[in-house]
């Protein structure tokens, strides 16, 4: 009998300077949703369930960037997309460019499980959704208030630059810009991620990976992804091998820069360097933040199928939490 | 050592009995494709601009699944993707749901090149492909006559299933690239850049809306310093077994020959599914497949090339 295991997260690449109660906040709905997947795994909930059903959690809190309070897209909008993968048979399932579906992470699944594809995306993935009978909700429920603000902050930024690993030149009035143009990574507000200053970036992406007592791993990751994305932008939440990877030995979900987890296929090296290098898990994790990553953001959670938890960042903080069957159990912001 | 060129027009069980009015067009234009991209590298072009070359040229065959010639959605519509990858940067760029422009490819680069983004799709990469100025035509200018018959065969014998790992009912169409057919290309130059291309018009009678392997960078495409790898087959099994990166993975992680990590992913993939072309650093080729066969054609700078579909298709030197 193997022994289960979660982690979870909702987001690197986290503001030094984000309020104290904007933290407790976090680390509020990050022990809900943990504790939901405990006690799922308690009960003997496969793999595959559980990491659903803390995804779908939280994507219904506005508090992370997916599903209720995703970012938004340069137009207003909000795009979602998820992925999930069972590591039993590498089944996989995704969606992007969802606009309407309240949970994008349970019509990833159906994808998976009620189609011949793998992915699909905008109209087809939303025509997908209403023939499966998903709830869907107005655009405008997925939009905070709080959004709509960022957007606005971004914008006056001039985020997303024509490339964002080029220093900000030309510099105007925003404060915020002025700050970017800093690029001094890893240092208070000077952070940059994906061309936005990190005050701006906000949290991100919510994930789950989880190994249950028959020792199946399972991991689910998704997200609204960029604020300010030009309308289309695919990142790599959707991405088997990029955003999310789930074989036999380990389960993995990945969040910060989209761009750089694609070019490292950051969540299939975990386990490639598992099965190809014999590296236990956390050092496979430690492996690929440090040595994949080029000059990348990012941060990753992962589990084993023999039930340990890992999970490595190269940036200011990941809003996380983690619990494994022998008791320990964690939820943390900063390293 | 020196340059080497792979290219394909997708795996899949094209049987021996393809007559030669099916055969010979492919072969010629693969013949046509290696020859251009031996002349650019020869010219010294980039690798990442000879495999967007030589993809192009590909993309404008309406006898290959890619442009002009894509297979049809169930709706009877075209939705292309590709993706461009430089082993060198590790800048990549991909497109999906791409339906009125000329070369996919392109578009691809473009968001490689012009983006701060990797990946667009469906209107958000038609609105890129206006802002650029890229050619865009009629999507009727992708639809042939013989890919209307396809959608019409494949919805007769109900090609697409519920549970696509049940049989497939029905009898395959007689030039079957159709379910599986991609183009690809893959490059080393001589100052040693790697890069990778791919681009297809999906699976024939897919569902709108559909991304299959290809756009996706580590499924279809994948370049870095060691090797660039292009796939073609199911996507669905591509994308889940990470074909292209596993073969650069297991190259930097076990050590491996590309001939020895290319033969090993497609050992680990179901029988009948996939096949690849892979350039190494060193000038290497490998273009293993477990289908009946794969349109492929390859050209080092020693001499070597070949051009063939199945297995037993022999190389000059």
């Amino acid at each position: 009998m193997a022994r289960w295991a979660i982690a979870i997260h909702g987001g690197a690449g986290v503001d030094p300077n984000l309020p104290e109660h904007r933290q407790e906040e976090a680390k509020r709905v990050l022990a809900r949703c943990l504790q939901l997947g405990v006690d799922l795994l308690r009960a003997g909930t496969p793999a595959l369930d559980v990491v659903e059903a803390v995804v779908r959690e939280l994507e219904s809190d506005p508090c992370f960037n997916s599903g209720r309070g995703s970012a938004l897209s340069r137009s207003g909008s909000v795009e979602m997309e998820a992925s999930i993968m069972d590591g039993r048979g590498r089944r996989c399932g995704a969606v992007s460019g969802v606009s309407t579906v309240k949970n994008p992470v349970s019509l990833a699944r159906r994808v998976m499980e009620k189609s011949p594809h793998s992915y699909l995306a905008f109209d087809g993935a939303e025509e997908f959704a209403r023939e499966q009978g998903l709830e869907v909700v107005d655009n405008s429920y997925f939009i905070t208030e709080e959004n709509v603000g960022m957007l606005k902050l971004a914008k006056e930024a001039n985020s997303i630059l024509f490339d964002y690993r080029i220093p900000l030149t030309g510099a105007d009035t925003c404060s915020a810009l002025a700050a970017a143009s800093e690029k001094n990574h890893g240092a208070g507000n000077g952070m940059v991620m994906n061309g936005l200053p990190i005050s701006i970036y906000a949290p991100e992406t919510v994930g789950c990976a989880v190994v249950d007592s028959t020792g199946a791993c399972a991991a689910a990751t998704s997200t609204g992804g960029l604020m300010n994305k030009m309308n289309g932008r695919i990142g790599d939440s959707p991405l088997i091998g990029s955003g999310t990877y789930a074989c036999k030995a380990c389960a993995v979900s990945c969040t910060g820069e989209g761009e750089a987890i694609i070019r490292s296929t950051l969540a299939r090296d975990v386990a490639a360097v598992m099965e190809y290098k014999g590296l236990p898990l956390q050092e496979a994790v430690d492996y690929c933040v440090n040595e994949r990553l080029d000059e990348g953001f990012a941060g990753l959670i992962a589990v084993s199928g023999t039930g340990e938890v890992a999970y490595g960042f190269n940036c200011t903080g990941m809003f996380r939490g983690c619990a494994t069957e022998d008791g320990f159990m964690e939820v943390g912001i900063w390293e | 050592m020196g340059w080497a060129i792979a290219l394909h027009g997708g795996a899949g069980d094209i049987p021996r009995s393809l007559p030669p009015e099916r055969r010979e067009p492919r072969l010629a234009t693969l013949r046509r494709c290696l020859d251009l991209g031996v002349a650019a590298l020869q010219a010294g072009r980039t690798a990442l601009d000879v495999v967007e070359l030589v993809v192009r040229e590909l993309e404008n065959c309406p006898h290959f699944n890619a442009g002009r010639g894509s297979v049809l959605t169930t709706d009877g519509t075209v939705e292309m993707e590709a993706s461009i990858m430089d082993g060198t940067t590790m800048g990549c760029g991909a497109v999906s749901g791409v339906s009125t422009v000329v070369n996919a490819i392109s578009l691809a680069r473009l968001v490689m090149d012009k983006t701060p983004h990797i990946y667009l799709a469906f209107q958000g990469a038609e609105a890129f492909a206006r802002d650029q100025g890229v050619e865009t035509v009629d999507p009727s200018h992708f639809i042939t006559e013989e890919n209307i018959d396809r959608l019409r065969q494949a919805k007769q014998a109900n090609r697409v299933q519920i549970d696509y790992t049940q049989p497939m009912e029905g009898q395959p169409p007689k030039d079957d690239n159709s379910r599986t057919g991609t183009v690809g290309c893959v490059a080393v130059d001589a100052s040693r850049n790697l890069a990778s291309a791919t681009s297809t018009g999906g699976m024939v009678n897919k569902m709108a809306g559909r991304i299959g392997d290809t756009p996706v960078i580590g499924a279809g495409t994948y370049a870095n310093a060691l090797c660039a790898v292009s796939a073609t087959g199911k996507g669905e099994a591509i994308i889940r077994h990470t074909v292209a990166r596993d073969v650069a993975a297991l190259m930097e992680h076990q050590g491996l020959t590309l001939r020895d990590a290319a033969e090993h992913v497609v050992a680990g993939v179901p029988r009948g599914n996939f096949g690849l072309v892979a350039v190494s650093v060193s000038g290497e080729i490998s273009m293993p497949h477990n289908t009946t066969g794969m349109f492929r054609a390859c050209a080092t700078e020693g001499g070597y090339s070949e051009v063939g579909i199945w297995p037993d298709d022999g190389g000059e030197t």
